[in-house]
């Protein structure tokens, strides 16, 4: 689920859109002109991905893998991320322009925390890197729930009650998103190690 | 059978006609002031602009009322939350909740905010395709990178998406139904990792064919833009419709 326009405040909407991109002037830094077509190749599977709807229980939820995409890309992700929104906003409407920015830092932040945290546990040996993997995209969701629903809070306290919605909803994501994650490292790690060596950016 | 696609992009209306880049800069613009203002008279005025847009587009109304129904889920919940937790003067009861005339006004102001912008989008920025969009963009100054990775991203899409369509129909056949589940979340899982390795061997090959041909990293395009008599009129006119949006917002302070 992503913000749609009109509804936040002008200040968290100027600040979503100058955090997003400071973190993509970095990502782009970091990724040189050789590396676009790899890069883009991957962010476009990667945007293939979320359209997949998984049942849960009455209700579904979409992937949104944003935490794997951290681990595979690094700061790479935040430009990735911008991009895949603003198609999004493009092609069906979802979210929008003057909220890409608060958008992109919803998606992009747990993305980085993925990089950072969960990346090295992951080359441990035996259930820790299971464990984190799971955690990965458990986590990455959590965060993005909870940075939407500041988003929402910081645009006025009567968004109090939305914002607690916000985080609800995504709770039943974070679990299949954590058990999804640790399938697809466990995939990659049978039969696509060199994937998990960080390869772009 | 393609659920990635750009209905609005071809044709050859007015709208379709004016320069991308111009049209961006309205565009741009016009979210802007809409998102910040406040003021009724100005967003029902933001609101009319984009409907007179829509009218140059000549877009299909069908579809378009297909994508605002699905841009509005967010706003439905906003509907259903809001203007019971909005304070102000209780105008409504549903059970133990109290409605607030300022949350219900507050609500349908933000409602009308976000339509006005999607709208405004669609006539202006989905008219134009998305590879055109990303020269226009590159045009404007935005980084050569970014604009870069947003058009090879658009090229592979559809690719994937394929690919993708491939992947479920070989699940579909082999009996997969999907389910709350360990089986399900696994399938998926798969089907996720698959895409990314198939991506990661494409990308290979792609870079590998590109280099062949000699990439450096810079695209040449063979299309220019040419800005015309009607593009200066269009955006002279758009910036007075949004100076006149602004001057509304400044006359009538916010109702809330």
């Amino acid at each position: 689920m992503h913000i749609s326009e009109g509804v936040l405040s002008p200040a968290v909407l100027a600040g979503g859109a100058a955090l997003a991109a400071a973190g993509a002037a970095i990502g782009l830094k970091k990724m040189d002109y050789e590396a676009i077509p790899r890069v883009a190749i991957l962010s476009a599977a990667f945007f293939v991905a979320t359209l997949i709807h998984v049942p849960v229980g009455p209700v579904g939820a979409h992937l949104v893998l944003n935490g794997l995409m951290g681990l595979l890309l690094g700061w790479v992700a935040v430009p990735a991320i911008l991009i895949a929104l603003f198609l999004q906003a493009l092609l069906f409407q979802f979210g929008g322009l003057t909220v890409l920015g608060v958008n992109t830092v919803i998606m992009a932040a747990p993305a980085l925390i993925a990089y950072y945290v969960f990346q090295p546990l992951l080359r441990q040996q035996g259930p820790i890197a299971s464990v984190a993997a799971f955690a990965c995209g458990f986590t990455a969701i959590l965060l993005s729930g909870v940075l939407m629903a500041a988003a929402l809070l910081f645009s006025g306290e009567a968004f109090w009650p939305a914002a607690q919605l916000a985080l609800l909803a995504h709770l039943p994501g974070m679990i299949i998103e954590g058990l999804v994650t640790l399938f697809v490292f466990q995939y990659f790690k049978k039969t696509q190690p060199a994937l998990l060596a960080k390869l772009y950016g | 059978m393609s659920g990635i696609a750009e209905p609005f992009s071809e044709g050859d209306s007015l709208a379709h006609r004016l320069d991308p880049r111009g049209k961006i800069i309205v565009a741009a613009l016009f979210a802007m002031i809409v998102a910040v203002v406040q003021s009724l008279a100005a967003v029902l005025g933001g609101l009319a602009l984009a409907l007179l847009w829509l009218l140059l587009a000549q877009l299909p109304a069908k579809k378009v009322m297909g994508k605002l129904l699905a841009v509005n889920s967010f706003i439905l919940f906003l509907w259903l939350v809001l203007p019971f937790s909005y304070p102000g003067a209780p105008l409504l009861n549903v059970g133990p909740l109290t409605a607030s005339r300022e949350g219900i006004f507050f609500t349908g102001l933000i409602t009308m905010k976000s339509n006005a912008i999607v709208i405004g989008l669609m006539a202006l920025i989905a008219t134009v395709p998305v590879v055109t969009l990303g020269q226009a963009l590159h045009s404007l100054k935005l980084p050569r990178k970014l604009c870069h990775l947003l058009l090879f991203t658009y090229r592979y899409l559809y690719v994937f998406e394929e690919e993708y369509q491939r992947l479920l129909t070989a699940m579909k056949i082999r009996g997969f139904r999907p389910g709350t589940n360990m089986h399900t979340y696994r399938s998926y899982a798969y089907l996720a990792a698959m895409l990314l390795v198939r991506s990661a061997d494409r990308a290979e090959r792609v870079f590998q064919a590109m280099l062949c041909r000699g990439f450096r990293g810079v695209f040449y395009s063979l299309r220019t833009f040419s800005w015309q008599r009607r593009d200066s009129l269009f955006l002279g006119a758009s910036l007075l419709a949004l100076i006149m949006i602004l001057w509304a917002a400044w006359q009538q302070p916010p109702l809330i």
